[in-house]
């Protein structure tokens, strides 16, 4: 029978949440590395039990570890993130050209295709790759320096490099996203790379429609069709299909456009999931409600989804890497929130529940589906 | 012998319970201790200093004899009470964050 593991990324700590396909019953196994914040918990999808999970703190720094029994046990492998050549400057907040400095992994993408090879997007702003299971990290500079790089600048939470999508029928196609400078695309394995913003429009840049700069917060694809991308924006619901050279907003009736998450169902390629918030300072649901908005048509046209969540006095926030589906029959959606609940719908957003309540501030949710 | 005392942190990463004792060929510096003990635990490399520069993190401190070491010279001697391991040098992360 099938099974699903949400791995979750927090505050202090890293939980593994596991259940049969029912997904109604969990068992919750945690915290790993307690104290420590950890950005992101991936598994591979060759290897379902090899995992790979982001620690770091303020006072040591960044680790990287490794466990090869699906969370049972883990080991830290390499933490030697160094750019390629001279790092050169980004802007800093107030314009001003500020030295790249790396602060922390916030994604680590598992290939596609090899257990051992896994890419990390990290703060300040570039990409790592692995091939030796995380043991050595080399960057694909060619990124950081093909030409805007120096236009580059902080979002609020920091210069990150936070979405890393491989295109499924072409290993040699890569997408990436950063807080601000915008979306990327490579169609040659990383080593070049091709900003994908024409389209978005960002009123509080000096050009709204430059070619980067963009705060984009999120972007998903559905397996199937890798040419359809749907971004979340820091403001507007984004939707390209043509592998981002171009985007058209969708944001249509939503209550808001500004938000973090956006996923795909697994099965419904059209179906998309987005948790609308409150801009710009506040990040909170919109009148204290917790509600999910799917849309079956690709975007324009949203219905939201309550049954299960708090519909007052809620103010918590749902970040960027806090939500992923699984691919059971009935495609299963989850959300992890600041306020440390995790919850689960396995009936594609109608209903929900909190697998927990109290962990400390959820910063990522993956979810693998298990066989 | 050089006795080492670690923060509670690093001490569950690098799977030890209290003191570690560590053999420094030389003179016992703050660079040599820290290269012997990243030698005997390579996970600890990183957490403690920088990979390329060596520089301490900032929120990282060392201490002897109720002495403050964090700002001394890396290549400076240790303390005799240290190096003849009658004391340990305390690696401390700094009270501080939430």
């Amino acid at each position: 029978m099938s099974k699903a593991r949400v791995l979750v990324g927090t505050r202090k700590g890293a939980f593994v949440l596991t259940s049969d396909g029912k997904r109604e019953k969990w068992d919750v196994s945690g915290p790993h590395f307690g104290g420590w914040e950890i950005y992101h918990v991936k598994g591979s999808p060759v290897n379902p039990d090899r995992l790979y999970a982001s620690q770091s703190t303020g006072w040591y720094g960044q680790l990287i570890q490794r466990s090869n029994d699906g969370g049972k046990t883990w080991e830290p492998v390499g933490n030697k993130f160094v750019y390629d050549g001279v790092p050169g400057t980004h802007q800093w907040y107030d314009g001003t050209a500020h030295p790249w400095e790396f602060k922390r992994v916030w994604h680590l993408e598992p290939s596609l295709t090899d257990a051992d090879t896994v890419y990390a997007g990290v703060e300040d702003a570039a990409l790592f790759r692995s091939t030796d299971a995380g043991q050595t990290w080399q960057e694909l500079a060619g990124l950081r320096g093909h030409g805007s790089g120096p236009r580059w600048q902080p979002g609020a939470g920091g210069m990150c490099l936070h979405t890393i999508l491989q295109d499924p029928s072409d290993p040699a196609r890569i997408f990436i996203a950063i807080s601000a400078a915008g979306a990327f695309r490579s169609e040659d394995g990383g080593l070049t790379w091709k900003p994908i913003n024409r389209g978005l429009r960002s009123q509080y840049i000096p050009d709204p429609t430059a070619e980067v700069g963009h705060c984009v917060h999120r972007i998903a694809m559905h397996r199937s069709r890798p040419n359809v991308l749907f971004m979340q924006k820091h403001w507007d619901v984004m939707r390209s299909d043509d592998g981002g050279d171009s985007w058209n907003e969708v944001s249509g009736n939503l209550p808001t456009d500004f938000g973090f998450v956006i996923d795909v169902h697994a099965h419904e390629p059209e179906t998309i999931f987005v948790v609308p918030i409150k801009s710009d300072s506040e990040h909170f649901p919109p009148e204290g409600k917790l509600r999910v908005y799917r849309s079956r048509t690709g975007g324009n046209e949203w219905e939201p989804l309550t049954k299960g969540l708090p519909q007052s006095d809620c103010y918590v926030n749902v970040l960027r890497d806090a939500m992923a589906v699984d691919s059971l029959d009935q495609c299963g959606v989850y959300f992890g929130t600041t306020g440390g609940q995790v919850y689960a719908s396995a009936d594609a957003g109608d209903s929900w529940a909190p697998i927990v309540r109290d962990l400390p501030a959820v910063l990522s949710v993956e979810v693998q589906t298990l066989s | 012998m050089i006795r080492v005392e670690l923060p509670a942190h690093l001490r569950i990463l690098a799977r030890v319970a209290g003191e570690v004792q560590l053999e420094v060929e030389g003179q016992a510096t703050l660079r040599s201790v820290l290269d012997a003990l990243e030698a005997r635990y390579p996970m600890l490399r990183g957490t403690l200093r920088d990979h390329v520069t060596e520089q301490r993190r900032p929120f990282v401190r060392f201490f002897a004899n109720a002495e403050d070491l964090s700002h001394e010279s890396p290549d400076a001697p240790l303390p005799e009470a240290v190096a003849s391991g009658a004391e340990p040098l305390l690696i401390i992360g700094a009270i501080a964050g939430g």
